[in-house]
C-alpha cells in the first residue's frame, strides 16, 4: 500500500518506542515512575528522548499519587509507569484512590514475557486480574500491533465520561517486538459512548422546579471540577443569577469561591452547621456532580426529608444509588449547566426577595458559628495554624494537598479555596500518605506555585520517602505537619465509640522531623508557640527547597462540628456542646456498626 | 414509610428492606474479549449482587459479540443499579432487562429455556420407570447401556427441576445444566 493520507503517522517501531510515541501523541509531558526488569525497554526509550520528562519516585504508590495530584491540578491525565509484580501491586492503592475520586490516571505496567505468563515467573502477578475492580478499564496487550490503539484508547477512556484510572499491562517481549504504530485518530470503540448532553426536557423541568423554590440549595461536588473550568464559571453564574445558597463536598471545594457571598461552607460529617441544616430543611436540592456519599448524607432515612431533588451526573449508576431523586439529568456538568443557565435566563424572572426568609434562617444558623474554637496563648490550636497558613499564603498562587484525618478536615474547614483545581485530597478512599506525593505531582506541573501538603504526624510517615524525590527534582514543596503525636481521627473515634480506650492511636516514638528534613536535603522548621507561628510560616514560604514544618499543636483537640455516625444533618455535635459526656454518648448502638 | 429508601450495600443502609426481591433475567451484549466475563461476574461479587444462573456464548462471530444471560434476584432498586453498573463496563454494549421488557410488551415473562444432561443408572423397574417418565417429559436418550441412561432435556427451569427431582429415587447419578437462555417474544430484537 502506498503512503496515502490515511497512512500519516503509521510507521514500524518497537513496542517500547510505541509507548513513548503514544505518550507524546497524547500530549503527555511528565510521567511518574520506577524502573524494574519488566519495563527496562521502555526506560531505555525514555533515556533516548527529551519530550517526555520522567520523574523518579521512591515507591510506586508515590508515583500514583503524584500522577493524581498532577491530574487534579491540571485537568489532564496523570501517567505512571511501573514494573511487573510488586511494581503493579504497589500501584493498587492509587488506582483505587483515583477510581473513587474520578481522577484520570493512566498506569502503564510491565509484565513478564507472554511465554512466561502463568508460570509463576519472577516478579509475575496477574496485573489485569488484580486491578480489574480498581480501574475503569484495563488491558493486557499480547500483540505489538494492538499496542498503539490500546494506549490511545486508554487515554480516551481515562479522560472522558466519568474520569478514572486505567491500566495497560505490556509484556516485555511485546516491548521488544516490532509492529505498526498508528496515531490516535482511530474511532473509539462502539461500546463506549458517555452521554455528555443532558436531556432538554429534564433540564426544563429542573428550571421550573428551581424557579419556584422557597428554600433552595445547591450542593456541588468533584464532578464540577472534573468537568473543567467552564463548569465552575457556569456554576458561579447560576448562583449569581438565582441567588441560591451553595454548599459543596470535600472534593468540590473551590468550584464556587469560599469568598462568595452565597457560600455556606462544606457540608457533611464535618461540614458547617448552616450547610447541613440548609440541606436538611431545603425544599429543592440541586446536586451537581456529587454522589450522595455516606459522609455527606448521614442517616439516609432522615436525609433532607422534605425536599425535591435534582441530580446532575455523568454516570447513570450514581442516580438513585443512595438517595432517590425526582429529576435525574445524565450528562457532563458543563454541558448541562450551559443549557440550564440559558433556559434560566430565557424563562425565569428571578425574584430574589422570595428567598429573603430562607436567607434569614440561614443567617441564624450561621450565627451559631460552628467552626469556632478557643484560641490559646501557650499552645497552637490546629485550627489556628490552618487559619494563619491561609492568611499568609492567600496572596500567593497556592495549591493545597492533604493526607487523611483531622488535619484534612481542619484544612477543608479553615483554608478557603477560591479557585478549582487548587485543592487535592483523598476523599473517597481516604488514603493516608496521599498528600506528599500528590504535592510533588502538583509542583512538577506548576513549578512556580506555592504547593503545601497539610499533613498529620501519622499520615506523613506513610509516604515520607518521596521527600527524596522532591529534593532530587528541586520541587520546593512545603509539608506542614499538624503534629499532635496521635492518629487524631482514630483517637477521636475511640473517644466517641470505644469508651476513650486509645488503642494504638498514640505514636510513642516520633522522628525528629527537622532532622529528617535535613537528612533528606530539605529544610526543617519546628514551631510550638502561637506567637512564633507567623514568622515560622513566612520562613517556610521563603525557603526555595522542600520544607518539613513540624507544627506542634494541642494534642487533644478534636474535629468539630460533627454529624456522629447514624445521625441526621440536624443532629450535629457542635464544638461548644462537645463535652466529654456528649462525646461519649454521641453514637448509639446502630451507629457503632458504621464506619 | 421510606418507600424511597433502598439497599445500597452501604453500611449506612440500616433500616429494613421494604421492597420485595424479584427474579429478573438480563441480557448483556458484550465484546468477546479476554476478561469480559470476569468483569461482569466480578461486578456481581464485588457489589454483593446475586447470580442465580449465568450463560455465555459468542453469538455474532464476525463482530465478536457475546451474549451473556444472567438471572438475578433483587429489589427493583437493586436491579436498576445492576443494569447501570453493567452498562459502565467499557466492553458492554447493551443491557436489557428482559423481565421488564416483557412487562412493557404486555407479556408475562420472557421466553426462558434451559438444557440439562441427566445421568440415571439402575436396572429393573426403576430403569423402565425412568425411561417412561423421560418420554413423558420429552427428554431424549443420548447415551445408554444396560445399566444407565443419559437424558437430554430442554425446557423451562421449573420443568427441568421437576424432572431432576423425579429422577432422584430412580438412580440419579449426575446432572449438568446450561443455565438459562432467554429472549423476548415478538418480532423485535434486543
Amino acid at each position: 500500500m502506498s503512503n496515502g493520507q490515511n497512512e500519516t503517522g503509521r510507521r514500524e517501531m518497537t513496542g517500547a518506542e510505541m509507548v513513548v510515541q503514544a505518550l507524546k501523541d497524547n500530549g503527555v509531558q511528565h510521567i511518574f515512575g520506577y524502573p524494574g526488569g519488566a519495563v527496562l525497554p521502555i526506560y531505555d526509550e525514555i533515556f533516548q528522548q527529551d519530550d517526555v520528562e520522567h520523574i523518579l519516585v521512591r515507591h510506586e504508590q508515590g508515583a500514583g499519587h503524584a500522577a493524581e495530584g498532577y491530574a487534579r491540578s491540571t485537568g489532564k491525565a496523570g501517567v505512571m509507569l511501573v514494573t511487573s509484580g510488586p511494581g503493579a501491586t504497589n500501584a493498587v492503592t492509587p488506582l483505587q484512590d483515583a477510581l473513587m475520586d474520578s481522577i484520570p490516571l493512566v498506569c502503564i505496567t510491565g509484565q513478564v514475557p507472554t511465554t512466561l505468563i502463568g508460570s509463576d515467573a519472577f516478579q509475575e502477578c496477574d496485573t489485569v486480574g488484580i486491578t480489574r475492580p480498581c480501574t475503569k478499564h484495563n488491558w493486557l496487550v499480547k500483540d505489538v500491533n494492538d499496542l498503539a490503539r490500546t494506549l490511545h484508547e486508554a487515554f480516551h477512556v481515562a479522560t472522558t465520561g466519568r474520569p478514572g484510572p486505567v491500566v495497560v499491562d505490556i509484556p516485555k517481549d511485546v516491548q521488544f517486538a516490532r509492529g505498526i504504530y498508528t496515531p490516535p485518530q482511530t474511532a473509539p470503540r462502539t461500546s463506549y459512548h458517555p452521554q455528555v448532553q443532558g436531556s432538554l426536557e429534564s433540564i426544563k423541568e429542573a428550571v421550573a422546579l428551581l424557579a419556584g423554590a422557597k428554600r433552595p440549595i445547591i450542593y456541588s461536588g468533584g464532578g464540577v471540577i472534573n468537568s473543567g473550568l467552564e463548569a465552575s464559571h457556569l456554576l458561579r453564574e447560576l448562583v449569581e443569577l438565582s441567588g441560591f445558597p451553595i454548599t459543596s463536598t470535600l472534593m468540590g471545594l473551590g468550584a464556587y469561591p469560599a469568598s462568595g457571598k452565597n457560600w455556606l461552607g462544606m457540608l457533611g460529617m464535618h461540614g458547617t452547621y448552616e450547610a447541613n441544616m440548609a440541606m436538611h430543611d431545603c425544599d429543592v436540592m440541586l446536586c451537581i456532580g456529587a454522589r450522595f456519599d455516606d459522609r455527606i448524607t448521614g442517616r439516609l432515612d432522615a436525609f433532607s426529608p422534605g425536599s425535591k431533588k435534582i441530580h446532575i451526573d455523568i454516570d447513570p449508576s450514581s442516580i438513585n444509588k443512595n438517595v432517590h431523586v425526582d429529576i435525574p439529568i445524565i450528562g457532563d456538568v458543563a454541558h448541562v449547566l450551559e443549557d440550564l443557565v440559558r433556559l434560566w435566563r430565557a424563562t425565569v424572572k428571578a425574584d430574589k426577595k422570595a428567598l429573603y426568609p430562607w436567607w434569614e434562617q440561614i443567617a441564624k444558623w450561621r450565627a451559631r458559628d460552628s467552626l469556632a474554637f478557643k484560641t490559646n496563648d501557650d499552645v497552637i490550636m490546629p485550627q489556628y495554624a490552618i487559619q494563619r497558613l491561609y492568611e499568609l499564603t492567600k496572596h500567593h498562587e497556592t495549591f493545597i494537598t492533604t493526607e487523611v484525618g483531622q488535619h484534612q478536615m481542619w484544612a477543608a474547614q479553615h483554608f478557603h479555596f477560591d479557585k478549582p483545581n487548587h485543592w487535592m485530597t483523598s476523599g473517597g478512599l481516604g488514603t493516608m500518605g496521599y498528600g506528599l506525593p500528590a504535592a510533588l505531582g502538583v509542583q512538577i506541573a506548576h513549578p512556580d506555585a506555592l504547593v503545601i501538603d497539610i499533613a498529620g504526624d501519622a499520615s506523613i510517615q506513610m509516604c515520607i520517602q518521596e521527600m527524596s524525590a522532591a529534593v532530587q527534582y528541586e520541587a520546593p514543596i512545603k509539608i506542614f505537619i499538624l503534629n499532635n503525636q496521635y492518629m487524631g481521627m482514630v483517637r477521636q473515634w475511640q473517644q466517641l465509640l470505644h469508651g476513650n480506650r486509645l488503642s494504638h492511636s498514640y505514636t510513642e516514638a516520633m522522628p525528629d522531623f527537622v532532622k529528617l528534613a535535613e537528612a533528606y536535603g530539605g529544610h526543617g522548621i519546628r514551631c510550638d508557640k502561637p506567637a512564633d507561628l507567623d514568622d515560622a510560616i513566612k520562613e517556610m514560604i521563603s525557603v526555595n527547597k522542600p520544607v518539613i514544618f513540624d507544627c506542634r499543636v494541642a494534642n487533644l483537640a478534636n474535629c468539630f462540628p460533627m454529624i456522629p455516625s447514624g445521625k441526621a444533618h440536624n443532629e450535629m455535635l457542635l464544638p461548644d456542646e462537645a463535652t466529654d459526656e456528649a462525646v461519649a454518648n454521641a453514637i448509639d448502638a446502630k451507629g457503632r456498626e458504621l464506619v | 414509610m421510606n418507600a424511597q429508601l433502598q439497599a445500597t450495600g452501604s453500611a449506612y443502609f440500616i433500616s429494613k428492606e421494604t421492597q420485595r426481591p424479584e427474579i429478573h433475567t438480563l441480557s448483556v451484549l458484550v465484546d468477546n474479549e479476554p476478561g469480559v466475563l470476569a468483569r461482569v461476574i466480578g461486578l456481581f461479587s464485588g457489589r454483593g449482587y446475586n447470580i442465580e444462573s449465568l450463560t455465555v456464548s459468542e453469538t455474532e462471530h464476525e463482530k465478536h459479540l457475546s451474549r451473556i444471560t444472567i438471572v438475578t434476584r433483587g429489589t427493583q432498586h437493586v436491579l436498576e443499579q445492576i443494569k447501570h453498573q453493567l452498562e459502565r463496563i467499557v466492553p458492554v454494549h447493551r443491557v436489557i432487562d428482559l423481565t421488564v421488557r416483557a412487562a412493557e410488551l404486555g407479556q408475562d415473562r420472557p421466553l426462558e429455556r434451559e438444557l440439562a444432561l441427566v445421568k440415571v443408572s439402575g436396572t429393573g423397574d426403576a430403569r423402565v420407570e425412568a425411561l417412561r417418565l423421560a418420554d413423558a417429559f420429552r427428554a431424549s436418550v443420548i447415551d445408554a447401556n444396560t445399566e444407565h441412561f443419559i437424558f437430554e432435556i430442554t425446557g423451562k427451569v421449573s420443568k427441568i427441576e421437576q424432572f431432576i427431582s423425579i429422577m432422584k429415587p430412580l438412580g440419579l447419578v449426575e446432572v449438568c445444566r446450561t443455565g438459562v437462555a432467554a429472549m423476548n417474544r415478538g418480532a423485535q430484537g434486543m
